[in-house]
């Protein structure tokens, strides 16, 4: 059954092999805390001061692995779509063969 | 040697061919498209030409082609391509294929007629059975009614609101002729078909034709009939006028109920009869029809081919013993075997024992310019023959664009995320070469991407290359190798600063630099740009300088070619010193200042810290005005001892070569042709005195004949040679330092490019990632393909586009403005394939 057409199927599979590789690498990086990705992390609000080193420490474990979670939960959702759209493509392309 | 280096070697040739062998050689050199013929009667109507019997009857065929594959595709039958490329037919089969459109083009004629006559007739039956349907209803109402008017009036007003769907109304007129002489009401039926949207204004027609003396029904027709042709034939009655205003028909109505039946089975029979034939009709067609689709595409070829033959060999001279014809023709020297191979091929198809005679012939014209390209040069090759297509000889920068294209696009597009999907494109076409060519896609977008793709991979390449330099990936850093930089602060400091400051001078950097690129320390510093602007800028110019520099060197080559000693010496010598003593003295002062200064707290080494490092750009302007620099505290006001003198001497020699540039030139020319006027008038009286052998003469007059022009013009062209090389000068002296300048482009849009990547994360997929608690897996599913959309469009398209366009621009304005004049006209060689392109191109708009 064909939902989306040719070209939305080829986007979602391109887009979705992109997301993999790209969210997958994201989320090893946010797992070994990547500083670079630091800037990125939820739940650390910019204060003017530091007060606890101990309380900055755990939030930003806490954001790294959340993160990282987060970013595998995205790729697994792109599993997904690059499944349905491969399907579609598989069957848009078998039916054009027919024609 | 090296034909990427110049342009091919060409030279004229005349072609002496025998006319029955004319044809099949001409074929041959169509093959090989080596070969660009000249016009021999320039001044010959088109009308007038010798073979132009044969190219009206190519013309004919291709309007026979040209209405089947139009009929072809009517029907939405595919065309067999099956990219074979049939040779050009011998000139005897050309009847066989004209008989074959000819038939063809009858048959497919006759039964479109066919078919248009039947259905005309079907429509029209149609019509009747409508309308002997309508009546009918209309017939039982009026006797089934007490009173007929008031039926009627019944009837009209429940038909006006059927009319108003549907696409055509079936029309009756009551006309009661009578009603003054006789009591009886007897109304006299027409009954007829007619558009619909015309019934209002055709009912007020008749209204005020007949003096309000008329009935008018109407039941609309719910099938829609298909119209043939526009124009209908007509039955013309009492008010023929009306109804020819109207395009409505008539159709003969019987008043018995008994005959209309009967009518009405008699259209019914013949109705199915007719459906029969018309599917009859519609079954041969299309049998024709795929036959010919078959062949369609092979008989373009073939045909296109016999036409380009015949306009070739109108292009020909005819010997006056009307045996053989002359061409003239440009030809690459290289190839002249190649082209004798195939015009002997030529002879033996043709069955001729003479062979063809290919003579080189001496001309003053300048020939074309032909650089052989395969598919990877190509593309370079495009780029700089839209700017101009180089002199004949001239040094072709496409060799060297080849490296500097991709380069100068990667300075400005550094990103290795970026870089790394232009390059997966690029790869992906340049791996599925042969089966995106075949395909033969349309669209011109796709055209210029495919037509690019080599240039598209290496600079994706490059700028994957740039990217690591930057550190840039997708606007953020790899840390590779381990940061030079350390946080040496204790707890307290933390608390209460809010910014620290690494100072490189203490044991916050390690001294060695990050093994490969930019410290990826910098990405989280606050003074990124202001770093980052300082060294672009800087790689920037010493690119740009020695971009130039190149540029002067490749116009030493073109000199020495062409045996200019005069432009080496009053051009290329004064524009090299000028260029080296005031802008690569610049780059120089860049690696000095790089070199010389480092950070230190040292008090001894003070001259050396960065606080005493000067600005290059300062220094520079100051060296260019003679200022002396500003004094600051503990520092040395020169980088180098005696900086001062050498700056000054440098400019000033400098400046000596702008006069150069501007008079040594002319100068020279005007003193030499001093010398050469006398010259002249002497050997005139001398050749005039000695009437020796014929040859000598002929070249004296030649020669005369060349110096006589500019004897004759002296002043002018004298005065014509200042103001050129004033232009010529200001441009160049002036150039120096807006291309210079201009190089700085570099720097801005790699800026540009690197803050939009950034602000494009930050304002986007950052988003995703700052959602707290698992909802923000999903959250990143979504915001992920938006950011990945605008990186394509934006980034990687539109910043790609603009990056191309300013590199394209450092190509032809910067670059080749030192060297290149590009005032050449291009080699069309007689080729089969690019005429046949062409044809298929202006067909399919």
């Amino acid at each position: 059954m064909a939902i989306c057409g040719h070209k939305l199927s080829l986007c979602g599979l391109i887009l979705s092999v992109w997301g993999i590789i790209q969210l997958s690498l994201m989320g090893i990086f946010y797992y070994i805390r990547s500083v670079a990705l630091f800037e990125d992390l939820p739940g650390l609000e910019e204060e003017d001061k530091l007060h606890s080193i101990e309380k900055f420490y755990a939030d930003a474990d806490k954001g790294y692995l959340q993160n990282a979670y987060n970013c595998w939960i995205a790729a697994c959702l792109y599993i997904i779509t690059l499944a349905f759209s491969g399907h579609q493509f598989w069957v848009n392309s078998r039916s054009s063969l027919r024609v | 040697m090296g034909s990427l280096f110049r342009s091919e070697e060409m030279t004229l040739c005349q072609l002496f061919l025998q006319s029955e062998a004319a044809y099949a050689c001409v074929s041959e050199l169509g093959e090989l498209g080596l070969v660009q013929f000249r016009d021999l009667n320039p001044d010959v109507n088109a009308f007038q030409r010798k073979f132009v019997n044969e190219v009206r009857r190519c013309d004919e065929m291709e309007r026979k082609l040209r209405y089947l594959e139009k009929e072809i595709k009517k029907d939405g039958i595919p065309m067999l391509d099956t990219g074979e490329n049939p040779e050009a037919p011998q000139p005897r089969e050309m009847i066989d294929l004209e008989a074959t459109f000819e038939k063809l083009e009858n048959e497919l004629r006759e039964v479109n007629q066919n078919a248009e006559a039947l259905k005309r007739n079907f429509l029209e039956l149609t019509e009747l059975k409508q309308i002997l349907r309508k009546t009918q209803v209309f017939f039982d109402e009026h006797e089934g009614g007490v009173n007929p008017t008031e039926s009627m009036t019944r009837a009209l007003i429940s038909d006006d609101s059927i009319a108003r769907q549907g696409n055509l109304g079936s029309v009756q007129l009551g006309l009661p002729e009578k009603t003054y002489e006789t009591e009886e009401f007897f109304p006299c039926f027409v009954a007829g078909v007619i558009l619909r949207e015309r019934i209002p204004a055709f009912e007020r027609m008749l209204w005020r034709a007949c003096r309000g003396n008329v009935f008018l029904r109407q039941a609309e027709i719910e099938t829609p009939l298909e119209d043939p042709s526009t124009v209908r034939m007509k039955k013309f009655f009492k008010f023929d006028y009306v109804y020819i205003c109207f395009r409505a028909t008539l159709y003969p109505c019987p008043e018995a109920p008994a005959d209309r039946r009967e009518m009405a089975m008699g259209v019914m029979t013949r109705i199915e009869d007719l459906n029969t034939v018309l599917g009859q009709t519609q079954d041969h067609r299309h049998r024709v029809l795929v036959a010919a689709a078959k062949n369609i595409k092979n008989w373009f070829v073939k045909v296109r081919k016999i036409k380009a033959i015949y306009h070739t060999l109108n292009l020909f001279n005819l010997d006056v013993t009307q045996k053989c014809l002359i061409a003239e023709c440009w030809v690459p020297v290289l190839d002249i075997e190649n082209i004798q191979l195939a015009l002997r091929r030529g002879t033996e198809r043709s069955g001729s024992s003479v062979p063809p005679i290919l003579n080189r012939m001496e001309t003053c014209e300048d020939p074309p310019t032909y650089n052989h390209t395969n598919k990877f040069t190509a593309a370079f090759q495009a780029l700089i023959d839209s700017y101009g297509i180089a002199s004949y000889r001239e040094m072709n920068p496409a060799p060297y664009t080849i490296i500097t294209f991709p380069f100068l696009f990667a300075i400005m597009f550094g990103d290795a995320g970026h870089g790394l999907l232009m390059t997966l494109f690029g790869m992906w076409m340049i791996l599925k070469e042969k089966p995106l060519a075949a395909k033969k896609i349309d669209s011109e977008i796709w055209n210029i991407f495919f037509g690019g793709r080599y240039i598209i991979f290496l600079m994706g390449a490059f700028s994957m290359y740039t990217g690591l330099m930057y550190n840039d990936i997708f606007s953020k850093s790899f840390n590779i190798f381990g940061s030079s930089w350390k946080v040496n602060v204790n707890a307290s400091v933390i608390y209460e600063e809010k910014e620290l400051t690494l100072n490189p001078s203490t044991a916050d950097y390690s001294g060695s630099p990050y093994t490969f690129g930019l410290d990826p320390v910098w990405q989280l510093s606050k003074n990124k740009i202001i770093f980052q602007n300082a060294y672009k800028m800087k790689i920037s110019i010493i690119f740009g300088v020695f971009h130039m520099l190149f540029g002067v060197i490749l116009s030493l080559f073109n000199h020495m070619y062409f045996k200019n000693k005069i432009n080496i010496i009053c051009e290329f010598i004064p524009q090299l010193i000028f260029l080296c003593f005031l802008f690569l003295y610049m780059v120089l002062l860049m690696f000095i200042k790089w070199l010389m200064y480092y950070a230190t707290d040292n008090k001894s080494e003070e001259t050396y810290s960065p606080h005493c490092a000067p600005s290059i750009l300062i220094s520079f302007i100051n060296m260019v005005l003679f200022k002396e620099p500003n004094h600051i505290e503990h520092c040395d006001d020169y980088m180098y001892s005696g900086e001062m003198g050498i700056e000054r001497f440098l400019v000033i020699i400098a400046l000596i070569c702008v006069p150069w540039m501007l008079l040594a030139k002319p100068i020279y020319v005007m003193r030499n042709q001093k010398k050469m006027n006398y010259v002249v008038s002497h050997e005139q009286m001398n050749a005039a005195t000695e009437n020796g052998d014929a040859e000598q003469p002929v070249h004296n007059n030649a020669i005369h004949r060349a110096e006589g022009g500019h004897g004759s013009h002296a002043e002018e062209d004298l005065s014509e040679m200042f103001i050129h090389q004033g232009i010529h000068t200001i441009e160049y002296v002036l150039g120096s330092v807006s291309h210079t300048a201009s190089y700085l482009r570099l720097w801005a849009l790699s800026l540009a490019h690197a803050q939009l990547s950034e602000v494009l994360w930050q304002m986007i997929l950052s988003k995703g990632l700052k959602v707290e608690g698992f909802e923000g897996g999903i959250a990143l599913y979504i915001i992920f393909s938006i950011w990945a959309t605008l990186t394509i469009a934006i980034l990687v398209l539109m910043e790609g586009l603009s990056a191309f366009l300013h590199t394209l621009r450092l190509h032809w304005v910067e670059f080749q403005s030192k060297f290149y004049s590009g005032t050449g006209h291009g080699f069309q060689p007689f080729s089969f394939e690019t005429i046949l392109d062409s044809a298929t191109q202006t067909a399919d708009e």
